[in-house]
């Protein structure tokens, strides 16, 4: 299992051809109160760099981009319900997709916890 | 504008509590803390928040028949304004359309107009302007902070017992701290509370003694738009601009009859058909019924899918907890419980028309 971040805030934790995607702590400390989340559905396919969902905090409204292709296969439902959990815990419970990569050559463009820490500075 | 940022008195104070500054109508202001802005929201809403308005323009009107004069140039009654009563009202333009929206004190021998930031360029011009024999007077050296909440009377009581037995609307100069301040019982956050005019060399010793009230904490932009949201209270070039009337605004009640009637103002036949006949839109509170916050920008429908008005102020409510708008639909549609659909990313999102304010004012009258 490894865990790779993208310059758009998001981490995924990669098991062979399928992950767990999130948002960063960083980034839901900089949305700020985070008050809805819109999502994709199961089975919705996508390429890198589409807009997966968005997330709206008392701020303003943020996209989510895609770090990589993919397609969802499960949809986190508590954060329709908690939005909150994503400030709380945006890199533990308040996942927001499990995806099957497919194109997993895309990982390598992606940082690691060490490279992700140097980008936010 | 690529002139760098202006600095209120309080600047220092923002960055020693930790403000998040930003840039807002050409001025470096804090748009949270780190309480966050529904922390603040609420800390407002239940105790007391502190805010700083230095960025708004503080004007004075001095000369002979000022009040009769500025009549001519705004539709609400201003000869009638009683020596130390405030009243809110707006500049209109030739169409009826809304320039600016102000607030007017009368002190005595002169009147304090208070003007929204992004628009002091443009006021003080069309004043002086306008205003024939009257010296209008900007004023640079004082910092205005607002205390707003249902403790706002304890905390500025403490140290001006005076303010205490103030009404809504009222305005006197007082003491704080041995400091002459201008202190006036109104606000723009639903809210009691007050607005305090305080010479800026002295603006962060009086906001410190505020704060150190167990009751009062530091409120930034982002708390102070969504607490006038569901108050209802319109943010100038958002709910209210140069195209829209009065009327279509439901700001009819801050024109007074026989000014409404003799008219003499800047736009008066637009506005007075608009009185007469109904304005062909009208501006509304809106509730989205799911979770989705809907903005400023998103156009509204009827149920067939027809365009009948836009968002104009939107986000989320941190009292009502639930998102909440304003915007302009037509007439027809107006009336709350009214079904409409929000399109929001390209969805139609259910929503209702809904009254206005979505938070009762709470105001000491």
């Amino acid at each position: 299992m490894t865990t790779y971040y993208s310059e758009e805030h998001e981490w995924l934790t990669v098991e062979g051809e399928t992950a767990v995607v999130g948002i960063t702590q960083h980034a839901a400390d900089q949305l700020g109160e985070i008050v809805f989340v819109e999502q994709k559905e199961v089975g919705d396919d996508f390429e890198k760099g589409d807009d997966i969902g968005v997330i709206e905090s008392v701020k303003a409204a943020s996209e989510i981009y895609a770090a990589v292709d993919g397609e969802v296969t499960e949809v986190n439902e508590t954060l329709e319900e908690n939005p909150g959990t994503l400030n709380d815990s945006p890199e533990g419970d308040a996942w927001i997709y499990k995806i099957k990569l497919t194109n997993t050559d895309q990982l390598e463009e992606l940082m690691d916890l060490d490279g992700y820490k140097a980008f936010i500075g | 504008m690529t002139d760098a940022p202006k600095r209120t008195p309080l600047y220092d104070l923002h960055v020693e509590l930790g403000g998040k500054m930003v840039d807002f109508a050409g001025w470096e202001m804090p748009v949270q803390y780190p309480m966050g802005i529904m922390g603040e929201h609420n800390h407002t809403r239940t105790k007391a928040g502190l805010f700083d308005v230095s960025h708004m323009g503080q004007v004075i009107l001095r000369g002979e028949g000022a009040a009769e004069k500025l009549e001519t140039l705004v539709p609400s009654a201003m000869t009638t304004l009683k020596e130390g009563k405030a009243r809110y009202t707006f500049f209109t333009n030739p169409d009826g359309g809304i320039m600016d929206d102000l607030i007017v004190a009368n002190a005595g021998d002169y009147l304090f107009l208070v003007v929204n930031a992004s628009m002091r360029h443009q006021d003080i011009p069309h004043m002086a302007d306008n205003l024939d024999g009257i010296e209008v007077t900007e004023i640079f050296d004082r910092a205005l902070v607002a205390v707003q909440g249902p403790a706002a009377e304890n905390v500025v009581g403490d140290l001006c017992p005076a303010a205490r037995d103030m009404t809504f609307m009222q305005t006197m100069v007082a003491d704080i701290n041995g400091v002459e301040c201008r202190i006036s019982r109104l606000g723009y956050t639903g809210e009691d509370g007050f607005e305090i005019s305080i010479p800026e060399d002295k603006a962060i010793e009086i906001c410190r003694a505020f704060l150190a009230h167990e009751d009062c904490e530091p409120v930034g932009l982002g708390a102070r738009d969504s607490l006038r949201l569901e108050s209802g209270l319109c943010l100038y070039g958002n709910d209210i601009d140069n195209s829209t009337s009065p009327v279509e605004a439901s700001l009819t009640w801050a024109m007074q009859k026989r000014r409404r009637e003799e008219g003499g103002f800047p736009g008066a036949d637009r506005i007075q058909r608009d009185l007469a006949e109904g304005a062909a839109k009208k501006l509304v509170g809106i509730r989205p019924t799911g979770r989705a916050p809907a903005r400023a920008g998103v156009e509204v429908q009827d149920l067939d899918g027809n365009t009948i008005g836009s968002i104009t102020s939107g986000g989320f409510g941190p009292t009502v907890g639930a998102p909440v708008a304003m915007g302009y639909v037509a007439t027809k549609h107006s009336e709350p419980g009214q079904k409409i659909n929000l399109i929001i990313r390209g969805k139609a999102q259910p929503a209702e028309i809904a009254a206005l304010p979505f938070v009762a004012q709470n105001y000491k009258r």
